[in-house]
C-alpha cells in the first residue's frame, strides 16, 4: 500500500510580507526520479520542508492521498544539505532511527550491517560519527534514512558540500535506493546533476512552478523563459 | 608576618598528617554539596531540557526567572529555608534544622536553578542543530529530551560542576540554616569564618587551600571536558 501521490493545492508560504512559495500546485506520484531545479532562493528547500511535514504552509493544502496516507509520517525519510549527526558512532547513528521507528532489536542488526555495506561504511561503523569528512557523514544520514525503508525520500541538495568523488558516491547510493522501490525526490541547483539525475523535473523559480516536465522536454526546448534563462546561465535572480 | 608563615606550615602539616579534624570536615562539605548537586542535577536538567524543547504558555517568564535565580543571594536562601525549618514555620515538624539535611535543602535549592538554567541554554544550541532532522526521523518531543540529555552529555557535566563549585564554596546559606556546630554541621566554609575570627589561622589556610584546590581540579575538569565537547562538535 502506498501513501502516494502527494498533492499540493495552491500552497504558498509567506514570511516577512514576501511570498517565499506562491500557489504552488503540484502531484508527485510514484515512479521517476524527480528533481527540483531552481536557482538559490527560488524556495526549493522551502518546497521540500513543506512536503515533508516541518513545516506547515501559510495557504493551500498538502495531502497524501495515496491508500495508505494515515501511515504516511513514518514512511518518508528526508537527507538533508548539512548532514546533522548525532554525538554516537555511526552504528549507533543507524540505531537510533530504527529505534524511533520500533524496528525489532532482532531485525535492527540485519539492517544496519547492510546499509553500512552498501555506503561504504563498514570500517568505520564503531567512529565517532562527528569526526566522519562530510562525504562519510553525508553517505550515513543516507544510511541512517535508508535503513527505515521509507516509501518517499526527499534530499535537499546533498551533495552540495561534496567533491566530484563524493557527489558520485552519493547519486550512486540514491540510484541504488531507487532501484530499492523507494520514490525519490531531490533539489539541486546543478544542472549537470538533474541531467544525470532526473527522470522528471519540476523548474521553481521566485516560489512558483515554472515547469513541471520530463527531463528531454525541459532541457530540450524549455517552455518558461526563466527556464531557458537558467539553463543558459543567463538567470542570476 | 612570621605569624602568617607559621600558619602555612601549620596548615601544611595538617593537610599532610590528613588531621583528624581537618578530614572530618571536608568530608561534611563534600557529602553535603554532593548530595545537594544530586538532587539539583535531577531537577535541573530535566528541567532545563524540558523548557528547551516544550512549547508551552509562559515559557518565556519561566526562562528569564530561571536566568534570574541563578544569582540567588545564598543568605536570603538561608534565611527562607531556616524560617521554614524553624520551629514555629511550617515544616518545623521535620526537627531539620541545624542538620546536614537542612544545609543539603539550602544547597540544592540555591543551585537548581543554575544547572536549569545553564543546562537549557546547553540543550537549546544542541535541538537548533538536531530540530529538523529528529522531526524527520519522527522523534516525539519525550524522545528528543532524553536525546538531547544524552548527546548534551559533555557540556551537561560541565554545567553540573559549576553548580557543584557553588555549593561547595557557599558560606552564608549553610551557616544560618546549619549553624557551624562542631563535629555535626561544621563544613569548609563556615570553619574558615569561625577560625579565622577566633585567630586559628592554620586550620582556616588549610581549609581554604583545600577549598582551591577543589575549585582549580573542578574547573580543569570542565575545561578538559569542554574541549572534548568542542573536539566531537567540529
Amino acid at each position: 500500500m502506498s501513501i502516494l501521490p502527494l498533492i499540493l493545492e495552491e500552497v504558498s508560504v509567506q514570511a516577512g510580507g514576501r511570498a517565499l512559495l506562491d500557489r504552488v500546485s503540484l502531484e508527485i506520484g510514484a515512479g521517476p526520479k524527480t528533481v527540483i531545479l531552481g536557482p538559490n532562493g527560488a524556495g526549493k528547500s522551502l518546497l521540500l520542508r513543506l512536503c515533508h511535514g516541518l513545516i506547515g504552509p501559510t495557504d493551500g493544502r498538502v495531502r497524501w492521498t495515496g491508500p495508505d496516507a494515515a501511515r504516511s509520517r513514518r514512511r518518508q525519510g528526508m537527507v538533508f544539505q548539512k548532514p546533522v549527526m548525532l554525538r554516537r558512532s555511526v552504528r549507533a547513528n543507524v540505531a537510533y532511527g530504527l529505534r524511533l521507528h520500533k524496528v525489532p532489536s532482532i531485525e535492527r542488526g540485519a539492517r544496519i550491517g547492510r546499509v553500512l555495506e552498501r555506503t561504504g561504511l563498514t570500517g568505520v561503523a564503531n567512529q565517532s560519527a562527528r569526526v566522519l569528512s562530510v562525504g562519510e557523514q553525508q553517505r550515513l544520514a543516507l544510511a541512517r534514512v535508508w535503513a527505515l525503508e521509507p516509501e518517499v525520500l526527499f534530499l535537499d541538495e546533498p551533495t552540495a558540500s561534496l567533491d566530484p568523488s563524493g557527489t558520485g558516491a552519493v547519486e550512486q547510493i540514491i540510484q541504488e535506493i531507487h532501484e530499492g522501490g523507494t520514490k525519490i525526490v531531490m533539489t539541486t541547483h546543478d544542472l549537470a546533476q538533474a541531467r544525470r539525475v532526473a527522470e522528471e523535473v519540476i523548474f521553481l523559480h521566485n516560489g512558483r512552478v515554472a515547469e513541471h516536465s520530463d527531463p528531454v522536454a525541459f532541457f530540450t526546448r524549455p517552455e518558461s523563459e526563466a527556464a531557458s534563462a537558467f539553463l543558459d546561465g543567463r538567470l542570476l535572480w | 608576618m612570621s605569624d602568617i608563615g607559621t600558619a602555612f606550615a601549620l596548615a601544611f602539616q595538617l593537610i599532610v598528617v590528613l588531621d583528624a579534624e581537618l578530614v572530618d570536615i571536608v568530608g561534611r562539605s563534600l557529602s553535603v554539596s554532593l548530595t545537594a548537586v544530586m538532587i539539583a542535577t535531577a531537577i535541573g536538567l530535566p528541567l532545563g531540557a524540558v523548557v528547551a524543547v516544550y512549547r508551552f504558555p509562559g515559557r518565556r517568564a519561566v526562562v528569564i526567572l530561571l536566568n534570574a535565580l541563578m544569582g540567588l543571594p545564598p543568605v536570603f536562601v538561608g534565611l527562607t529555608v531556616y524560617l521554614m525549618l524553624s520551629r514555629a514555620g511550617p515544616l518545623g515538624v521535620l526537627g531539620l534544622l541545624f542538620t546536614p539535611a537542612a544545609m543539603i535543602v539550602a544547597q540544592a535549592i540555591l543551585i537548581t536553578p543554575i544547572i536549569a538554567a545553564l543546562s537549557r541554554q546547553v540543550m537549546r544550541d544542541l535541538y537548533e542543530e538536531y530540530r529538523e532532522q529528529l522531526c524527520s526521523l519522527g522523534a516525539q518531543p519525550r524522545h528528543v529530551v532524553l536525546t538531547l540529555l544524552w548527546d548534551g552529555r559533555l557540556g551537561l557535566v560541565t554545567v553540573v560542576m559549576a553548580g557543584f563549585g557553588r555549593a561547595i564554596a557557599e558560606v552564608g546559606a549553610v551557616f544560618i540554616v546549619g549553624g557551624n556546630i562542631a563535629h555535626v554541621t561544621r563544613v569548609m566554609t563556615t570553619t574558615i569564618a569561625l577560625e579565622t575570627s577566633k585567630g586559628n589561622l592554620a586550620l582556616a589556610l588549610a581549609l581554604g587551600l583545600i577549598l582551591v584546590l577543589l575549585a582549580v581540579g573542578v574547573n580543569a575538569s570542565a575545561a578538559v571536558l569542554g574541549g572534548v565537547s568542542a573536539y566531537r562538535r567540529a
